[in-house]
């Protein structure tokens, strides 16, 4: 594409407070207020949220599907960080 | 004690600020699935809907201290086009982004510091209203005033269209200030503002955006007006043959 | 919400034997594919087609709609139906929002709609002609929609899945808000009755259309079931909108432009006539009685809006430009 074209935003909007942003769609516009406006008026119609982020995607680093297998694989054997990994005795109550 | 106005008056100035805002909603709906980018196309609705949910609170309490038993479609759609009293700008053609978004500015930032007068109101019903249009017009001050600074200092396209509509509208600014027998009863009454007394507050929204936008504030030689008494220019007859074609072709019945 | 049968896209890839199957056994999983995933040429190509279509269908599903927002016989209709075709609007950002995450841009989607290359749902390329196809469109438009988008739902794309579960919570008011149009018009006066009925004379036929073709001359049907981007055929999709609809016409005392329809107590479902796949051909092949009226607004608003979208960037690049002047000023 030759021309240009209008930058694509991650919109995140926390619910309510107490709750983390929470990752809901994009949006474009052409700089940090305009999306942040278009964040409103696109995800928030119905009362979705109280607090709005807007980044641009391209500043998003990701992992690479590719390394899916080393980068998460090895923590599912590590059973014992879980709590149901050790046995306490019924008599000694909710630990 | 304030003095209190008769039905007639109060009736008056609420029907101007419904026809006002239903007018004005009326022209932002227009554009809705034609907007220069979809973003708008959600943006502009979402004034709409503000508007006219504001204009039928208002038609509402109207038709209450009429009380001649009118709902808000009749008042809305049943009246003959000198009975209108919006301001004239609210019914200034769309033309292009920029004389809408400057419209809109325009409107929102005398409505703005109208609402706000009328959140301490005498009239409680009024001063509800007020509370939730305040709000909403914040918004339509910001969105609109960010698109008029886009514009103005964006492209020599953009900068010429920003002041050819600066030009266009200015003729239709002074009307929103005017005072008259309506207006000064209401005052008395503490239900509002003068309209007079608000210009200060305006120009304390639209200048800062006005410097951010390089754009050249443009005195109208000539102030139109004529809006308050039913003198409207020849596009609201337009307007008002499609808001009311249903309820004119199919008198008295429900939908 | 506005999806049709899929129309023209070539499910055909070229990956090695041994990629499709492991990709396909992650589908059979039900694992969902996520954007950066390995997958197949031809699933990102149909993906990128039907949420392509999808997205067009609702941008160009606003205009028929919007031509009576002006009109709307109430204040009440009138915010209604204005917030429901802003909310297909909003549909239609969340699809291409969908159809981003798989490498192609909304600008690029949109090129491909204004040159006709990129098909959208035949049923906008006929007229609003009445307030009652307010009603009609929302109850039967949104009705097969609604048929075809909650299986949408699970679709093994992720993004699109989002999309999707966003756009049904979003759409249970508008197939209400239709219907409610109808029965206020079949229970008012004589000419509001034949108003709603002259509707659904007009809109049954092309609203059984946008399940697409039967079955059996569905081209890419199999491939698409397989990789779980559909989940029921067309024509179980229409039989399902059809059992689920007629009851609801009869109700209010409406009837439908069909001699053939009627119950069928064996199979359980009612049995309906012979959809005239001419026309749906004609429609979708850009002779309907509105597709270049729809295409030239289009055209029109993408043509009218350059400057604005011209003009944001332009500022953008100023501003950031000041800012970054102003940092090294401060510096």
């Amino acid at each position: 594409m030759t021309r240009n074209q209008i930058p694509l935003w991650e919109v995140f909007i926390r619910p309510r407070n107490g709750l983390a942003h929470k990752h809901c769609g994009s949006v474009h516009a052409a700089d940090e207020v305009m999306a942040l406006q278009a964040a409103r008026d696109v995800y928030t119609r119905r009362g979705e949220g109280t607090s709005i982020w807007v980044v641009p995607s391209a500043a998003i680093t990701a992992s690479d599907p590719e390394n899916k297998a080393e980068n998460f694989e090895p923590a599912l054997s590590k059973v014992y960080r879980h709590p149901t990994f050790y046995e306490i005795p019924e008599e000694v109550g909710h630990m | 004690m304030a003095a209190t106005v008769s039905r007639e008056v109060l009736t008056a100035f609420l029907l101007r600020l419904a026809d006002d805002h239903l007018v004005i909603g009326h022209r932002l709906s227009e554009w809705c699935g034609h907007a220069p980018m979809l973003e708008e196309d959600l943006a502009m609705p979402n004034m709409a809907l503000d508007l006219i949910g504001q204009a039928r609170a208002l038609y509402q309490y109207a038709g209450e201290v009429e009380g001649k038993g009118r709902d808000e479609d009749q008042i809305a759609y049943l009246r003959r086009e000198r009975d209108y009293v919006n301001c004239l700008l609210a019914e200034r053609e769309n033309g292009d982004f920029a004389h809408t978004m400057l419209r809109q500015l325009y409107f929102a930032a005398f409505m703005q510091p109208l609402w706000q007068g009328m959140l301490s109101s005498s009239d409680a019903h009024l001063a509800g209203i007020a509370a939730k249009a305040e709000k909403e017009v914040a918004y339509h001050v910001r969105h609109a005033g960010e698109w008029v600074v886009r514009l103005g200092d964006g492209t020599p396209e953009s900068t010429r269209r920003m002041r050819a509509a600066v030009d266009a509208l200015a003729p239709y600014v002074d009307e929103l200030f005017e005072s008259d027998d309506v207006t000064a009863a209401i005052v008395k009454a503490g239900i509002a503002p003068d309209p007079a007394t608000l210009r200060p507050s305006f120009e304390a929204i639209v200048g800062p955006i006005f410097a951010e936008a390089g754009l050249e504030w443009v005195e109208a030689s000539y102030g139109q007006t004529g809006g308050r008494q039913g003198r409207h220019g020849e596009a609201l007859g337009y307007l008002l043959a499609d808001l009311q074609h249903m309820q004119r072709t199919y008198p008295g019945m429900v939908w | 919400m506005y999806s049709q049968g899929l129309i023209g896209a070539k499910t055909d890839t070229t990956e090695d034997e041994a990629f499709l199957v492991a990709f396909q056994a992650r589908i059979d999983a039900e694992e969902k594919i996520e954007p950066n995933d390995p997958m197949p040429e031809g699933y990102r190509r149909t993906l990128i087609r039907q949420i392509g279509q999808h997205a067009h269908s609702e941008i160009v599903g606003m205009l028929p709609e919007g031509n009576w927002i002006t009109r709307a016989p109430s204040l009440r209709r009138k915010a209604a139906l204005l917030a429901k075709v802003q909310d297909e609007g909003g549909h239609g950002l969340y699809l291409y929002s969908a159809a981003e995450t798989l490498g192609v841009s909304r600008e690029e989607m949109t090129e491909e709609l204004l040159s006709g290359k990129a098909k959208y749902s035949s049923i906008f390329n006929y007229p609003t002609l009445t307030w009652a196809d307010i009603g009609a469109i929302g109850w039967l438009v949104d009705g097969a929609a609604i048929m075809n988008q909650i299986p949408l739902c699970r679709c093994s794309y992720g993004p699109y899945a989002r999309a999707m579960i966003r756009v049904c919570k979003e759409e249970s008011f508008h197939q209400r808000q239709g219907y409610e149009i109808m029965m206020t018009l079949a229970r008012g006066a004589p000419e509001q009755k034949e108003m709603a009925q002259d509707a659904l004379n007009r809109w049954w036929w092309p609203s059984l259309m946008m399940f697409g073709p039967h079955d059996a001359d569905s081209q890419h049907g199999d491939q698409s079931m397989k990789w779980k981007i559909k989940r029921f055929t067309n024509d179980e999709l229409r039989q399902k909108f059809v059992d689920a609809t007629v009851p609801q016409g009869e109700f209010i005392g409406l009837t439908f432009p069909d001699p053939e329809l009627k119950w069928n107590e064996e199979k359980g479902a009612y049995d309906f006539g012979a959809i005239d796949w001419d026309e749906f051909w004609r429609v979708v092949k850009g002779h309907g009685p509105m597709n270049r009226e729809r295409l030239a607004a289009r055209q029109k608003a993408w043509d009218d809006g350059a400057w604005v979208r011209e003009a944001a960037l332009a500022h953008a690049e100023k501003r950031k430009a000041r800012r970054e002047a102003a940092k090294m000023a401060a510096e």
